[in-house]
């Protein structure tokens, strides 16, 4: 038997409430599948399984908000039966492991999976699933509704009553609220360092002038691209600033999934992941940014998008600042900060010329990695801007 | 197309990017990026919508006339008109 649980999708992250099951039991899944759709504070997110399997039974109701770790369903084994799985669990009962969770939520997380899993709906006021997603479409706390049906039941007209009368819940003072418990925990755990260095831009502009003047407005590349294949090119000799600082060591990561940081035009911010930035081609990693923003935006992220970036890349350039020293997202180690791109004065070969300059920035955990790894890899990516062509 | 269904386009194209946009407020001689929220993405995808809605590509090179509002909408004029 298989648990399919919540993952945590960012370290701002500690519960989220389902929204849709895109699956039903008996359906056969195969890894990587999307199978339900959760809210967290910054978006819906699709949630991925990465095992394959057959849905046996859904734990969790629609509108119901649980913590990170709560097993959502469980999954038939391929090869499993039924009968298998279902003795299995008669067997044992108690087997079902406490999800992982940061100190403050543990009490309450306990006390929802203490719940007997097997009749989880029976300890409540009865809500009718139409009545649970209408409410949650129109965000409304079901547990705040006043129940005028048999038994106290939460009808459809008692959540449209509750959506009248209350405010509806504000999402960008949600996400204001993750960010703010994500950074104050940056900042209280993680020994920043940050280094910077100018990067003249000229070949690459050029370059990518040339490229863009072959293609049509519909397959033209954006400098962001090209900064985010120089990151993570640079990222392979500077192996310490691309992982997770967990249970007080760095582990490395194995991929190159960047996370974006991407404004939110009703405000806020987000940074979900580019995956394997470094095996992608530039229109390839075009592509994708390009649907990772406009997904971001549209709140319509997946799982593995949120949950595994493995660095960060920030760009203020465009808001006309000249550097920007960014604030790392935990578990993550590092983050890149590239300023707006501009003509200055600068000096080779003994002339002074106008030459378009970029400031680029790496802010450092200092547990995971020192000053001179990251100056080495500044150095590296300043080296691979001034080779777009190999980009 | 005149002018005005040209402009008519192009701003139902910026309220497709920049949904916050008061047309009213928005001034046709003044830099479009100064009052609206344009990145460079923002603005590819309102290059990309130009492109679908009204068949003109618009090289790179041409950004830098392209300031404001009325500098898009002359321009996409001479280019549609040049077609027929």
């Amino acid at each position: 038997m298989i648990e399919f649980k919540l993952p945590s999708l960012g370290a701002d992250m500690d519960r989220g409430k389902l929204l849709e099951w895109k699956v039903k039991p008996g359906d056969v899944i195969k890894r990587g599948q999307v199978v339900a759709v959760v809210d967290t504070s910054k978006a819906a997110v699709e949630v991925e399984i990465w095992q394959d399997g057959t849905l046996f039974e859904q734990l969790v109701p629609i509108g119901e908000t649980v913590p990170v770790g709560t097993v959502l369903a469980t999954l038939l084994e391929p090869g499993e039966t039924p009968e298998q799985a279902a003795s299995r669990k008669r067997e044992a009962p108690a087997a079902r492991p406490a999800p992982r969770l940061a100190p403050a939520t543990a009490v309450a997380a306990a006390a929802v999976v203490a719940a007997p899993s097997a009749a989880p709906l029976a300890q409540r006021r009865p809500v009718s699933p139409a009545a649970r997603r209408h409410a949650s479409e129109l965000n409304v706390d079901i547990d705040k509704v006043a129940g005028t049906g048999p038994h106290g039941a939460v009808t459809i007209e008692d959540v449209e009553k509750a959506a009248g009368r209350a405010a509806p819940a504000d999402r960008y003072a949600e996400m204001r609220k993750a960010i703010a418990a994500a950074m104050s925990r940056s900042k209280r755990e993680i020994p920043h360092y940050y280094l910077s260095e100018t990067i003249p831009m000229q070949l690459a502009a050029d370059w990518l002038a040339r490229e863009n003047e072959k293609r049509p407005v519909t397959e033209r590349v954006l400098m962001g691209a090209l900064q985010l294949k120089a990151v993570a090119l640079a990222l392979a000799k500077a192996p310490e600033l691309n992982g997770f600082w967990l249970d007080g060591k760095f582990q490395a990561a194995t991929g190159v999934h960047i996370g974006v940081a991407i404004s939110i035009r009703q405000g806020g911010l987000i940074a979900p992941a580019i995956h394997d930035v470094d095996k992608k081609s530039l229109p390839e990693l075009m592509r994708a940014l390009s649907d990772l923003v406009s997904r971001a935006r549209a709140g319509s992220l997946r799982s593995s998008e949120m949950s595994d970036p493995t660095i960060t890349v920030t760009n203020l350039g465009e808001q006309g600042v000249e550097a920007v020293f960014g604030v790392i997202y935990p578990p993550q180690v590092a983050l890149v900060g590239f300023g707006r791109i501009e003509s200055r004065p600068w000096a080779e070969n003994a002339a002074l010329l106008a030459v378009p300059l970029v400031t680029a920035s790496l802010s450092g955990d200092h547990r995971a990695s020192d000053g001179i790894r990251g100056a080495r890899f500044l150095a590296g990516l300043r080296e691979r801007l001034q080779h777009p062509e190999e980009l | 197309m005149n002018e005005t269904e040209i402009k008519t386009r192009v701003i139902a194209i910026i309220k497709s990017i920049a949904p916050e946009v008061d047309e009213g407020e928005l001034r046709a001689d003044r830099s479009l990026r100064d009052q609206i929220d344009l990145d460079s993405m923002d603005w590819l995808n309102v290059l990309v919508a130009v492109n679908e809605k009204l068949h003109v590509d618009i090289p790179e090179a041409d950004y830098g006339k392209l300031v404001t509002l009325d500098n898009l909408v002359a321009y996409l004029r001479a280019k549609l008109a040049f077609r027929v």
